[in-house]
């Protein structure tokens, strides 16, 4: 049986393959509903006035539509995808900032992504997420204030409480099963 | 990808990556060394999932009434797809961009000569290429400095660095690396050490390091 946050995270995927595939707006509405908002908030607790972050907020919704065709589930959730929009959009219109991206890898020949490798990122991806609200409050804050850009590289480095190790393993060993079917 | 890389990017790095609050100089280095390494490519993965389960956790702010009627009329106006840049001999995409048919080498002293690529107000960012089997001179660090090796290898007294390996120097770290026999070491390399050190002592800076 799948759980219910995963069959929200697949009824996400769901409504961005309408979106690609018919351009379906009541889709998108409802991607919009859940997501435009939080984009805000984040862009918002990353610094930007409202007016700002609600402009950057349409823009990030809007690219979400229009590249929706580069979205893969088996390789990330939504969530984590809207959220390298979002900060992507913050660099440029905030920071001003050039943040190079990495080369594409050769993931081999690109069928649709497969059923399994989606439901089990997807899955990773959920427990990550309440592997990060069961942190004590103030490990949770550290990590916030990392994403909405409180803290610099070298303030992270001094960090020594970074509880990181036991959350994100999950995620990585989705990937590499992923990749190993790949090559 | 390269098989074997050792020496890995750190988790300070990886989240400031993911959070995008590195200066651009350190990106570059970053995101040319994920060209390379696959394992910090599944680490990044996850730094950038650990973002977008923050920013669901950060709460929601209402958007304005006509906020999905404004989105539409965005997309109406279509978006520029982007050109991916093409890796250039040992130097991948990310790197090549920065490679302009204005970039020069430039001897520096000691046969090392440099490639200046970006010098921004938190960081800056060069090519070094070490002659094989020459040192480069003793030398501390300001901040932080990131040496990525892409031909060649160096030792210091710490470790071996070959191609796609990447040494995170600190303030506390003194090392004289030495180019290996072979292939002339070429690196990129970023730090962070403030501007003010340039005007300073333009001469000894340009002469040690050509920071």
């Amino acid at each position: 049986m799948t759980d219910a946050p995963t069959v929200k995270r697949l009824a996400w995927i769901s409504q961005l393959n309408a979106v690609r595939d018919h351009q379906d707006r009541a889709a998108f509405g409802d991607l919009f509903s859940y997501f435009a908002p939080r984009v805000k908030s984040f862009l918002m607790k990353s610094g930007s006035s409202p007016e700002l972050a609600e402009e950057c907020a349409q823009d990030v919704m809007a690219t979400v539509w229009n590249k929706a065709h580069l979205f893969d589930g088996s390789k990330a959730s939504v969530s984590t995808w809207i959220f390298t929009i979002a900060r992507n959009r913050r660099i440029d219109m905030v920071r001003k900032l050039h943040r190079p991206e990495p080369e594409d890898l050769p993931w081999g020949p690109q069928d649709a992504p497969s059923a399994v490798d989606t439901l089990a990122l997807q899955q990773e991806t959920e427990i990550l997420g309440q592997a990060l609200a069961a942190l004590p409050k103030k490990q949770r804050q550290l990590i916030e204030r990392a994403y909405f850009g409180e803290l610099t590289h070298a303030e992270i480095a001094s960090e020594t409480g970074l509880p990181l190790g036991t959350i994100k393993s999950r995620i990585r060993l989705a990937l590499d099963r992923l990749r190993h079917a790949m090559n | 990808m390269i098989k074997h890389i050792k020496h890995h990017l750190t988790t300070p790095l990886l989240m400031g990556y993911a959070a995008g609050t590195l200066p651009e100089a350190f990106n570059l280095v970053v995101a040319t060394h994920i060209s390379l390494c696959d394992d910090c490519r599944a680490a990044q993965a996850e730094f950038d999932a650990i973002g977008g389960e923050t920013m669901l956790d950060a709460g929601s702010v209402a958007m304005s009434d006509d906020a999905l009627t404004a989105t539409l009329a965005k997309i109406a106006q279509g978006d520029a797809e982007a050109v991916r840049p093409q890796r250039n001999g040992p130097y991948p995409a990310p790197l090549a961009v920065y490679m302009t048919d204005t970039s020069k080498w430039r001897k520096i002293g000691g046969g090392v000569s440099q490639m200046l690529l970006h010098t921004g107000d938190r960081a800056s960012v060069r090519l070094l290429k070490i002659p094989a089997g020459t040192a480069v001179p003793d030398h501390g660090h300001r901040g932080t400095e990131l040496t990525l090796v892409l031909q060649g290898a160096f030792t210091d007294a710490h470790d071996r660095f070959a191609v796609g390996d990447i040494e995170v120097a600190n303030e506390d770290m003194h090392h004289m690396p030495i180019a290996e026999m072979g292939d002339d070491c070429i690196c990129l390399s970023a730090t962070d050490a403030p501007l003010a050190f340039h005007g300073l002592l333009p001469r000894i800076a340009g002469r040690i390091m050509g920071i």
